[in-house]
């Protein structure tokens, strides 16, 4: 009854004094875009957007899945897939290892949210990767979370939306890896078939394997602004052809402008932009 | 030719030198090494090595009545894929290949292997020229990777490989793909898409080239030897995986022996294997097709704990 009078002196430190540090610490910060000083609550107002100059800083996938889907609520698909290290892959530690740690610090299995809900009214499922996690790396786990979840739009007959961030194809996997690009690829033939839409959302960065497969596959390709989009990476491109890339190369403008991107869209807007094609495809 | 190319030329001849020393040190026959325990990086250097036979050395040897065609239709002609319509065994047939050059000179015209989108994009419009046509696609794998360039991002090469993809799996003709030499990535992959995937005895498949994957663990693009083993990107463990169907034999030290029997070894694999795809509908070959690589990955489902 009285649990919470026991005295505390053995606990901790003094938890007051850590909060004071942790809340002065977050609640003012340096913009990436306009080096002005931001506060954090008007930028967690503004979805993480400068409210100034409109850069936009990373989200996670949770962060992601909360804008898109009414009310914040979704329900969870596999989320209990994990990766089985079928190569035995060592780097500078055992990728078992790198797992492992992930999904403890993380909490995920891998580096992709795969959810269903509604926005605005209308099913669908959307699936998010998670930079945080290997970069965001398509291994096995990625590739069968999302044909999962194509074969799932199909049989419910639901929209699909996939938002990326990701390095490419996950090395630790090896060839296992590259194959996830030709599975989910096929299963979105399979989806366009059915005639349902999909919508690939590209967010900074996108580059590699799954650039070159499921985020270029979209009926409809959007870029967030200012994201870094391409096939090879800028340090690849620049030891190739050993000079400079131009400024603004590779990012979401300037794939508007050479004809991969139908869009690009401000996040607050994202969601709006979503429903309004899906309403002019389907309704 | 302007100074400008021949400098460049010259250069490039000089690393090309440098390259090739690296290739023929231990893959000529010393004492056995270390390095020689590695099969995978054996079959790295093998793959790479500068005589082995490029995708036209086949095409010369395996068909007949080759006829090359040009052009994506919207920008230009990619010389790293050729392609186009010949007989097998009688039997016409649309064949498309990853092509690198023999020389320094060659190898700048085929900008050593490495396609461009307009090439991809070329290879997509002869495949539907194929399935209007019926005809089966054989597909011959050979690129270090897709251009890693400012003109390929430009003109979308992830969207080119993304919808050779894509495309591929819809298509209702038998597809065979061979990797005949580096199987380089997605720029590899982009071709790869078959009812049947072999691989030659010493050709290799990979999501990342041993020296790239070596820079990034080890920090030292010279450990690419440890990488290549830590990939397992030689074609017994790809088969291993269930990546690919079968290996096609090599003739001797590998094809660079000789061009004609490691082409008979393609060629007997390709008629048998054709004849086994023949049996089945259109419609049975997408779904094959689909369900070979719907199977690919390695995962487990843990218990969820409440
Ligand atoms: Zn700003």
């Amino acid at each position: 009854m009285a649990w919470f009078t026991r005295p505390t002196t053995n606990i901790k430190r003094d938890p007051a004094e850590a909060e004071r540090h942790v809340k002065t610490e977050g609640l003012w910060f340096k913009c990436d875009g306009c080096r002005q000083i931001l506060w954090r609550k008007a930028l967690e107002e503004n979805q993480q957007v400068c409210p100034h100059c409109g850069f936009h800083f990373k989200i996670d996938a949770a962060a992601r899945l909360k804008l898109l889907f009414d009310d914040g609520a979704w329900e969870e698909f596999d989320r209990d897939l994990a990766s089985t290290d079928p190569l035995d892959f060592v780097d500078s530690k055992r990728y078992k290892d790198r797992l492992s740690a992930m999904q403890r610090a993380l909490p995920m299995k891998d580096a992709l949210i795969s959810a269903g809900g509604t926005l605005n009214g209308r099913p669908v499922n959307i699936c998010v990767l998670e930079l945080k996690f290997i970069g965001g790396s398509m291994g096995s786990v990625m590739g069968e979370k999302i044909t999962r979840a194509i074969e799932r739009s199909i049989t419910r007959r639901a929209p699909l939306v996939i938002v990326s961030a990701s390095g490419g194809a996950r090395m630790q996997e090896g060839a296992i890896s590259l194959m996830q690009m030709v599975k989910i690829s096929a299963a979105l033939m399979r989806l366009d078939e059915a005639r349902l839409p999909y919508i690939s959302v590209l967010t900074d960065p996108t580059t590699g394997g799954v650039t070159a497969s499921f985020a270029m596959l979209g009926d409809l390709n959007i870029g967030e602004p200012g994201a870094l989009i391409g096939f090879a990476g800028p340090r690849v491109i620049e030891q190739t052809i050993r000079q400079k890339l131009p400024e603004g190369f590779q990012r979401s403008e300037f794939l508007l402008n050479h004809g991969f991107l139908d869009a690009v869209v401000k996040r607050p807007d994202l969601k709006q932009y979503i429903s309004q094609s899906f309403d002019l495809l389907l309704n | 030719m302007s100074d400008e190319s021949n400098e460049r030329i010259a250069a490039l001849e000089k690393e090309l030198a440098k390259l090739r020393s690296q290739v023929d040190t231990g893959a000529a026959g010393e004492e056995p090494t270390e390095v020689q325990a590695n099969s995978a990086w054996l079959a790295v250097r093998l793959a790479r090595h500068p005589k082995r036979p490029h995708a036209l050395d086949y095409i010369e040897r395996v068909f007949t009545g080759f006829q090359e065609i040009h052009g994506d239709r919207a920008f230009g002609d990619d010389p790293a894929i050729v392609g186009g319509f010949a007989r097998l065994d009688g039997r016409a047939v649309a064949v498309i290949g990853q092509q690198k050059g023999r020389d320094t000179k060659q190898n700048v015209f085929r900008n050593f292997g490495m396609p461009k989108p307009e090439g991809y994009r070329k290879a997509l419009r002869i495949m539907r020229m194929a399935v209007k046509f019926n005809r089966p696609i054989i597909t011959l794998l050979d690129t270090p990777g897709a251009y890693p360039g400012i003109d390929a991002e430009e003109r979308g090469q992830a969207e080119a490989i993304a919808i050779s993809l894509r495309e591929m799996a819809r298509f209702g003709v038998p597809i065979i793909a061979v990797v005949i030499g580096e199987g380089g990535s997605g720029g590899a992959l982009a071709l790869g898409v078959g009812n049947q995937v072999f691989m030659l005895k010493n050709s290799v498949y990979s999501v990342i080239s041993p020296e790239s994957c070596a820079a990034i663990i080890y920090r030292d693009a010279s450990k690419a030897e440890q990488a290549a083993a830590a990939l397992k990107l030689d074609a017994p463990a790809l088969l291993h995986f269930g990546l690919i169907d079968r290996i096609i034999e090599e003739p001797g030290e590998g094809a660079h022996t000789d061009y004609d029997q490691a082409a008979a070894y393609m060629k007997a694999t390709l008629i048998s294997s054709l004849a086994g795809l023949s049996s089945l509908g259109p419609q049975q070959l997408i779904d094959q097709r689909y369900e070979k690589f719907r199977r690919m990955g390695n995962f487990f489902e843990e218990a969820a704990t409440v």
